[in-house]
């Protein structure tokens, strides 16, 4: 009989196994028990957020694969190239072993992708630490970056962008989520399946040792109270042996041979090899005395669960490997042909001759599906109203002054270039647009297309309110394509969040998919591809519900992408989007209120088609070459984007409005729906032509330094120096 | 003539120097595998960046005991013109084809930036450049704190062997233009016999306006005119 510890080390609930018990009609062994925790894992098996996957809008004429039946998504950008990309999270290893985490974090969504058969063409990644005051958080956020600066850069891959931010829920728990983007001719996109019975299974890469054993269910999918205890769960990564296999795998996807390639992630070989026996409707011998090991006397069920890295495992015809062969030997790549894919649908596993266990396919693929709706019927929200001080209400030049001053040296408002340029963003040679702007820009080479990509996500909306806070992470990630010029057309998620199990977890899940659904639709952008980090329990609480958005538009390479810096003194300052100015909207979740109240209340809104119809304008200057630059309004609200405007060319800027009493929400409010933009005086009628006069106004002049309003003037050099100084602890 | 770009395991700037001369200049340019015997009568051989061997040991100290090393030992022994970008440059350094070493940066951390160079336009690989011009190239490295002895040091000052310092816009050579930490601000040096470059910054990924710039060109073109002028 088992016991609870067993189940516990397994992430398996006791009426799980008597779920098993049932399926398998006797009791599970040892080994067959170990691959049921991997493949039951929230990690592998979806079981809490599957039902809620099937509702996602992930398809649109664009899209050329089904949701989650291949390692990542793929989307038709014309002239027979598909975009192939899925973002993936390293939560827990980074938790524990911070360079290493987030190290094999980026290895993992690499292997995703060039399993596609696609070149990797560049990563991103969304970074997520407490207060840098405190030195483990310091630490972790230092030995993370390090770990991808570190994996990255190894592997002729560009860091093209992404974001970092702070809040105190990320306490013992930060986010490491890691995006990978690939390129392919979309007539040779891989599968993860073999054809036949009789096509060989072979394992490519590094030896399989006693690492990473219950990554997948131990780690991600449990709280962390006993974290000492996991170190042996977190993987050491080998950068040159991943861009030996990209070079190598990539190589073996032209050939004729190569039926299917499958990277070995999460749960080792249990979920690579069972899974593609899965999609192919087929079952799977394996022999686990084949595989090549680091050390002696290793288990069938160590090798089975280890998540060593830089392996992957391909389909190949019977007998014809040899040439398959022949290229890994000149990359000097170890193989070995560790099973055959069955008609009948079980996996047998052998050790040497004597089978250790034969269990039904259907079985370890079919978890159970929890339905968090009933869960979080349960969960009534609080709705906590954000009372606005009287102080915040009352124009008062000095108050006004000091509190952008301090809010300006928040971590999350200052530069981030001392991360980014930790990360090779030239390599490849195909970056128009570099970090440090609203979203970067790649080119593809050979044909008329640029490619815009932006990352990110706010998680104190969320948590006010996950539905419209995750519609507003959708609308923002629209916005950062289309201030570019770009189209968006597909997008890729994160999802981090709390105990699903948990009332409060559940509605928030819930919650966010509704908001996902809306979004979605009226942008018409499918989640082609993501990834679920849930249990993110820190010491003290469950993190922020952190939904983060991988966004991908297109445009033609003839725009002249805009960025976010005013060019010249004397060029006119326009805006479009929703008029909050003399309102207190948009404080509620803001950096603003996280600063100085100390505070996450209130409520907050978005109106998606009208978010739409201002994409649409500001995409429409560009294509029509109308203006110099654009920027949207996010975090730190007004003040702090016009900074972001003035601070690479180290302008200034006279905006021809009054700072109204409720001077908090006008220059902190960070309500969405709205871009601030620079044009020509010459074009200002063209401009008009396009938009029609009614829906934008023209608020002020670039000039040569200082941000004056008419009732106060704001001195801009000490906040670009500020921000340009960037985090306030060397990270 | 024909231009030669040796890869090894862990390179990967192979296929953007490619891109660079082939695809921009329109030069024949073939790859030179690392278990290759021979350079395939190159004219200009290219050792481009990235992680040879994963830089294990010490950058570029294995890729300095490849087979095809000796051959490119043999063609810049014999005059052959050599360039080692990044990676490649410490691969030349490890051969002793250059003096010095590249040391991991003063700050301990990877930097990725568009880098000032001052141009010393005194060697077959910069006369298209005007002396003290000020260009704009990328670096991208881990470990590129250049440093040698006194004497190696003062031989590269006095022969103005010294082809690339890192310098500000206004073209100031001082500690806050130093990315690195290299002595004297060197990001790229030439042999004796001025047929071997080597340098940090890599050129083939400043070739077009659309990425950023194009300084790093006159590079490349400055040593094409001269192999096909014949000298």
């Amino acid at each position: 009989m088992v016991t609870e510890e067993t189940l516990k080390e397994l992430a398996l609930t006791f009426s799980e196994y008597e779920l098993i018990i049932q399926k398998l009609g006797r009791e599970p062994n040892k080994l067959e028990l170990g691959l049921f925790g991997a493949l039951w894992s929230e990690h592998c098996g979806y079981k809490h957020t599957k039902k809620l996957l099937r509702t996602i809008k992930s398809k649109s004429k664009n899209t050329l694969t089904e949701a989650g039946a291949e390692n990542a998504g793929a989307v038709n950008i014309g002239n027979n190239k598909a975009i192939v990309m899925k973002i993936e999270s390293h939560n827990h290893p980074s938790a524990i072993e911070p360079y290493e985490g987030a190290a094999t974090g980026v290895g993992g969504i690499v292997r995703d992708i060039f399993a596609m058969g696609a070149r990797p063409i560049a990563l991103m990644n969304s970074l997520r630490f407490s207060n840098l005051s405190d030195d483990r958080n310091l630490q972790i956020a230092k030995g993370v970056v390090q770990g991808i600066s570190g994996y990255g850069n190894c592997l002729g891959i560009p860091n093209i962008g992404g974001e970092c931010s702070f809040d105190e829920s990320y306490d013992d728990n930060p986010l490491v989520n890691a995006m990978c983007i690939g390129l392919v001719d979309k007539d040779k996109i891989l599968s993860a399946k073999a054809e036949n019975p009789g096509d060989l299974l072979i394992i490519i890469g590094a030896e399989t040792g006693r690492d990473g054993i219950h990554g997948a269910s131990g780690l991600a999918s449990q709280n962390f109270e006993e974290t000492v205890e996991l170190r042996s769960a977190v993987q050491v990564g080998n950068p040159f042996l991943e861009k030996l296999l990209i070079e190598a795998c990539l190589e073996i996807s032209e050939m004729e041979e190569l039926i299917g390639m499958q990277d070995c992630g999460a749960a080792g070989i249990t979920s690579a090899a069972i899974e593609m026996a899965e999609r192919s409707n087929l079952g799977l011998s394996l022999d686990i005395s084949k595989v090549p090991v680091r050390e002696e006397g290793m288990t069938p069920y160590e090798v089975m669960l280890s998540e060593s890295q830089e392996r992957m495992l391909i389909a190949v015809k019977d007998g014809e490997y040899k040439r398959i062969f022949e290229i890994l030997d000149k990359w000097d790549l170890k193989c070995s042909i560790i099973g055959k894919f069955i008609k009948e649908n079980v996996v047998k596993i052998y050790d040497k001759n004597k089978l250790v266990s034969e269990t039904s396919i259907e079985a370890l693929t079919n978890p159970p599906e929890y339905s968090l709706d009933q869960i979080s019927k349960n969960y009534k929200p609080e709705i906590k109203k954000f009372l606005v001080k009287t102080s915040y209400k009352s124009f008062d030049e000095k108050l006004i002054k000091q509190h952008i001053t301090e809010l300006l040296k928040s971590d999350n408002l200052v530069s981030k270039k001392s991360i980014y340029k930790k990360y090779d963003h030239h390599v490849q040679t195909n970056t128009v647009v570099e970090p440090g702007e609203d979203s970067a820009v790649i080119r593809i080479k050979d044909t008329e297309k640029m490619l815009v990509f932006s990352c990110d996500g706010n998680s104190r909306l969320c948590a006010l309110d996950p539905k419209t806070g995750s519609e507003i992470n959708i609308a923002e990630a629209c916005r950062n394509i289309s201030v570019m010029g770009g189209t968006p057309i597909a997008l890729t998620d994160g999802l981090n969040f709390g105990d699903p199990t948990k009332p409060k977890g559940a509605f928030q899940l819930v919650e966010t998919f509704k908001g996902f659904n809306n979004a979605c639709e009226i942008f018409d952008t499918p989640i082609i591809s993501g990834n679920a980090s849930l249990f993110n329990e820190g010491h003290k609480s469950s993190i922020n519900p952190t939904p983060i958005i991988g966004a991908m538009g297109i445009m033609d390479n003839t725009i002249k992408t805009p960025k976010k810096s005013f060019n010249k003194n004397g060029d006119k300052i326009g805006f479009i989007g929703k008029e909050v100015w003399g309102s207190d909207l948009g404080l509620s979740g803001s950096e603003f209120q996280r600063i100085f109240e100390n505070e996450l209340s209130g409520d907050i809104s978005i109106d998606l088609e009208f978010e739409k119809s201002i994409q649409e304008k500001i995409r429409k200057l560009i294509k029509n070459n109308l203006i110099i630059s654009a920027h949207d309004i996010s975090i730190g609200g007004f003040i702090t984007a016009i900074v972001l405007c003035c601070e690479k060319n180290n302008l200034g800027a006279e905006i021809n409005m009054s700072v109204p009493d409720s001077w908090a929400g006008a220059l902190f409010g960070e309500d969405p729906t709205r871009i601030l933009f620079s044009f020509k005086e010459e074009d200002k009628s063209k401009i008009s032509e396009i938009l029609g006069n009614e829906s934008w106004k023209e608020i002020g002049t670039v000039t040569e330094k200082n941000i004056k309003f008419e009732n106060i003037l704001i001195e801009s050099e000490p906040l670009i120096l500020s921000y340009n100084k960037g985090f306030s602890k060397d990270i | 003539m024909k231009i030669g770009i040796v890869v090894f395991p862990g390179t990967w700037s192979e296929s953007d120097t490619y891109y660079a001369t082939k695809d921009i200049l329109g030069i024949n340019t073939e790859y030179i595998w690392h278990k290759d015997q021979k350079l395939n009568n190159c004219d200009l051989i290219i050792l481009p960046g990235g992680f040879s061997y994963g830089d294990y040991l010490r950058t570029g100290a294995i890729a300095s005991f490849s087979p095809i090393v000796n051959e490119v030992k043999e063609f810049a022994n014999s005059g052959g013109p050599v360039i080692g970008i990044c990676n490649g440059f410490q691969i030349l350094c490890e051969t002793k084809l250059l003096p010095g070493i590249l040391l991991r940066n003063k700050n301990l951390s990877f930097v990725c930036e568009w880098s000032n160079l001052k141009v010393n336009n005194n060697s077959i690989f910069t006369d298209k450049f005007k002396n003290n011009e000020i260009i704009k190239i990328p670096i991208s490295h881990g470990e590129g704190n250049f440093q040698a002895d006194e004497r190696a040091i003062k031989e590269l000052e006095e022969e103005n062997r010294v082809i690339f310092r890192y310098c500000s816009d206004e073209g100031e050579t001082n500690i806050i233009s130093n990315p690195n930490g290299s002595i004297n601000n060197i990001a790229g040096i030439i042999n004796k016999q001025g047929n071997v470059l080597g340098m940090m910054p890599h050129p083939e990924k400043a070739c077009e306006k659309l990425i950023g710039g194009i300084d790093g060109l006159g590079i490349f073109e400055s040593v094409i005119k001269r192999v096909t002028n014949g000298n």
